[in-house]
């Protein structure tokens, strides 16, 4: 066992499509980078079918376990508002920060069943968590950049930048590129338009 | 990066998830060919070979082939041909591919032969059963892996690849989801160029089973598994972890566990500040029986952490008869058998064994929206569920009246709401054997039932032929959506593209389906023409004869 034991956990949450995996492998590639211990832990199958997605990543000293325990995430980050209600499981008072995106993605499995409103959802988090941020992402990654889907990339951008995990805003740049090869130049506007403005 | 780069890159580390890892090992053991068929959480491993040998790469032949018993085939005929072969499938696809690997087991491989199989407690991607693959072990006498992260699942398919070379007989590695689907660094080792000649030289005594020389393949397989019980015995994939010369518990307590409840374990230890030996153990069969023994002998108490069935608590009570008749065992007494193993749950049976403090949270937890999976807006299959039911209606018939059969495809998703047409799910190809047995049996009651195009030609073709021969009346739905959809998109028969992304010559399904002798075969683009297709449920709902149609609309997600 090494002498430091610290660990970062995150659970990301939000819906088949919305690019969590994609997500999950930035912030483990920036932790790499870092030179952290990481583990991240995704599921497949029917998710892509508009279910909802769950990948957690872990990073630190002493990562074991790809699975984030109860009770013990540092951040839940959430792509869609009533998917992070799913997720108190892993959250507690002393513990947890989520960072939610102000959006909402219908199912047809919901049926005539009402949603509940932002305030409700709030509410219903907040016994879970130490302090919970929202923020319209895709709103706002339409409007700014054309696109719902760099949603991911402007919050988790946001949330580097305002220290909501221990990732350094040049890792996490660094580790878009690798990953986001392809398409980095909207991922990169994605970056610096969190850095210009992302109002939590 | 470019996945083929990141997967070539020469040396040093990097994070792999465990399907890509068990990649970089075939390829670090110089792999010559792979056969697959796509289930998840072992879709990548195909997908991946695919777009490797879609890239130029040519050092090993790949395919997508029919269903898991003719990939097993395949690899067969390739290791009985001298290649490096890798065969890979979810748990269910073992089961197809059963009925070739238990005499392959016996005849043994000649080119080393690996079997990936991937389980995955708590049916994240699998409808069907919680299967524990594990049990192949005992049954088949197949020597199986069991890696935790993804540096393990590169080293024991390399040294899969070893044993099976050493003691000619095919190895398996057995992953769960967890593993599968883990991303963790890796330290990657030299990438081998295959050195091996194809050449099929005959050898009866060693490829033909015929009796009663099967006999004698028993016996041998049997000693052959005892040599490869003292590589087990001695190999440091079975090692003894977190010794303290100052264990800080009244009793003297040992863990035993292996896969990825290991990382539980270690979680598990770490946060409550233990230092206890754990035994953890990358075989599980054979098993180091002697070490087990000797772990466990000077031993008052042993905690046994394993998904499922508790097959190892088992073999660890049979072991303690001599080495430690007092060995208090606990296991399933504090583990759950059903779903996945959790850290927390590992963590508070660690506490149970040492008497320390720990609980699990007991907030109640708020209520969400059920989100269930459901069909892509637009999807073919819309117009398919929607048409039948319209169909129905149109008839005066209520849904009630008809029994549906649902298959493994998107098409389960005619489960859930709004369509709730679905009365019986079990496996591949089985909408239609168990049409049959249920029409027979209860000739008034009518059944429609559903097959994907992929099902169809993976275990849908013998139960059909069997349905005209034997004279039932089902209508049969073909899902004709172009494509494997559900697992990611994979190539089938009946399009004209290979796994290598060459041209293959497309099986038309209905010829097939004509050829198995069904008289009353349509084939409707149900999307252009959905009058068309409701017209022709409602004509099988009148005649009540058994009937074929092909509902043909591409999936919409298929890249162009």
């Amino acid at each position: 066992m090494k002498k430091k034991d610290k660990q970062f956990n995150i659970v990301l949450s939000g819906v088949g499509g919305q690019g969590l995996i994609t997500l999950g492998k930035i912030i483990s590639q920036a932790a790499f980078f870092q030179g952290e211990e990481v583990k991240m832990s995704e599921l497949h199958g029917l998710s892509q079918r508009g279910g909802s997605v769950a990948v957690q990543v872990r990073f630190g000293d002493n990562i074991y376990s790809p699975l984030v325990a109860q009770t013990e995430a540092d951040l839940v980050l959430s792509l869609e508002r009533n998917e992070s209600l799913k997720n108190c499981y892993f959250a507690s008072k002393k513990r947890t920060i989520f960072l939610i995106n102000d959006f909402s993605i219908f199912s047809p499995s919901f049926g005539n069943n009402k949603l509940p409103s932002l305030q409700k959802i709030l509410t219903e988090i907040n016994p879970f968590a130490k302090k919970v941020y929202t923020i319209k992402a895709s709103d706002i990654a339409r409007e700014e950049l054309g696109t719902e889907i760099i949603a991911g990339v402007y919050m988790l951008s946001g949330a580097v930048l305002n220290g909501l995990l221990p990732i350094k805003s040049a890792n996490l740049l660094k580790a878009i590129k690798t990953i986001l090869y392809k398409n980095f130049d909207i991922n990169k506007k994605a970056f610096d338009l969190a850095k210009k403005d992302f109002n939590i | 990066m470019d996945m083929v780069k990141k997967l070539y890159q020469a040396t040093g580390k990097t994070i792999l998830l465990g399907n890509l890892a068990i990649i970089r090992g075939a390829l670090e053991a110089g792999v010559q060919f792979v056969s697959v068929y796509p289930g998840t959480p072992a879709s990548e491993i195909g997908d991946t070979f695919s777009l490797l040998s879609k890239a130029g790469k040519k050092d090993f032949y790949f395919e997508y082939s029919t269903n898991e018993k003719v990939a097993m085939e395949a690899g067969i005929g390739a290791s009985y041909s001298n290649l490096k072969t890798l065969v890979a499938m979810k748990h269910f696809g073992l089961n197809v591919a059963s009925d070739a690997l238990l005499p392959f087991v016996y005849t043994g491989s000649k080119g080393p032969t690996v079997i990936i199989v991937a389980d995955d407690p708590s049916c994240h991607s699998s409808g069907q059963s919680e299967e524990n693959s594990r049990a192949f072990g005992e049954f088949a006498h197949i020597p199986i892996l069991e890696p935790s992260d993804s540096q393990e699942c590169k080293d024991f398919t390399k040294l899969a690849f070893e044993i099976s070379e050493k003691f000619n007989i095919p190895v398996m590695i057995r992953t769960t989801t967890r593993v599968a689907h883990q991303s963790s660094i890796v330290n990657l080792g030299q990438i081998k160029e295959p050195n091996r000649e194809a050449k099929f030289v005959k050898d009866y005594k060693k490829f033909v089973t015929m009796p009663p020389r099967v006999l004698e393949m028993h016996k041998e397989l049997l000693e052959k598994i005892e040599k490869i019980r003292k590589l087990s015995e001695n190999s440091k994939t079975n090692k003894i972890i977190g010794i303290s010369k100052n264990v800080r518990t009244k009793d003297k307590v040992g863990i035993i566990t292996s896969g990825v409840s290991h990382l539980y374990v270690m979680e598990a230890l770490n946060k409550l500040k233990l230092e206890i030996p754990v035994l953890k153990l990358g075989f599980f069969y054979p098993l180091p029986e002697q070490k087990i023994s000797k772990f466990i002998k000077t031993l008052d108490k042993v905690l046994i952490v394993e998904e499922l069935e508790p097959y190892l608590e088992k073999e660890t009570m049979i072991l303690a008869k001599d080495a430690n008749p007092k060995l208090k065992i606990l296991g399933k007494s504090v583990l759950p058998q059903v779903r996945e193993l959790r850290p927390e749950f590992v963590t508070l049976a660690v506490a149970k064994l040492v008497n320390k403090k720990f609980s699990l949270g007991k907030a109640k937890l708020p209520s969400s929206p059920k989100r269930f999976p459901n069909l892509c807006p637009g999807c073919p299959y819309w117009f398919v569920f929607n048409g039948v039911k319209q169909a129905i209606k149109e008839s005066g018939l209520r849904k009630e009246d008809i029994i549906f059969g649902g298959g493994i495809g998107c098409y389960m998703l005619a489960s859930f709401a709004p369509h709730e047409i679905q009365d019986y799910l079990l496996c591949m190809g089985s909408s239609i054997g168990v049409a049959h047995g249920i029409k027979k049996s209860s000739p008034k009651q009518k059944l429609i039932t559903f097959i994907g195009d992929s099902s169809f030609f993976h275990a849908g073709i013998p139960a059909l032929v069997n349905a005209v021969h034997n004279e039932s009346n089902p209508l049969i739905i073909v899902m004709d959506n172009k494509t494997a959809a559900m697992t990611g998109h994979q190539p089938y028969p009946g399009i004209e593209k290979t796994g290598r992304g060459e041209k293959g010559p497309k099986v038309k399904i209905e010829k097939v389906i004509k050829a198995c002798g069904v008289d009353n075969l349509e084939i409707i683009n149900q999307v252009k023409d959905y009058s068309g297709f409701i017209k022709a449920v409602k004509r099988f709902l009148k005649e009540d004869k058994l009937t074929v149609i092909i509902a043909r609309s591409p999936c919409l997600r298929i890249k162009k």
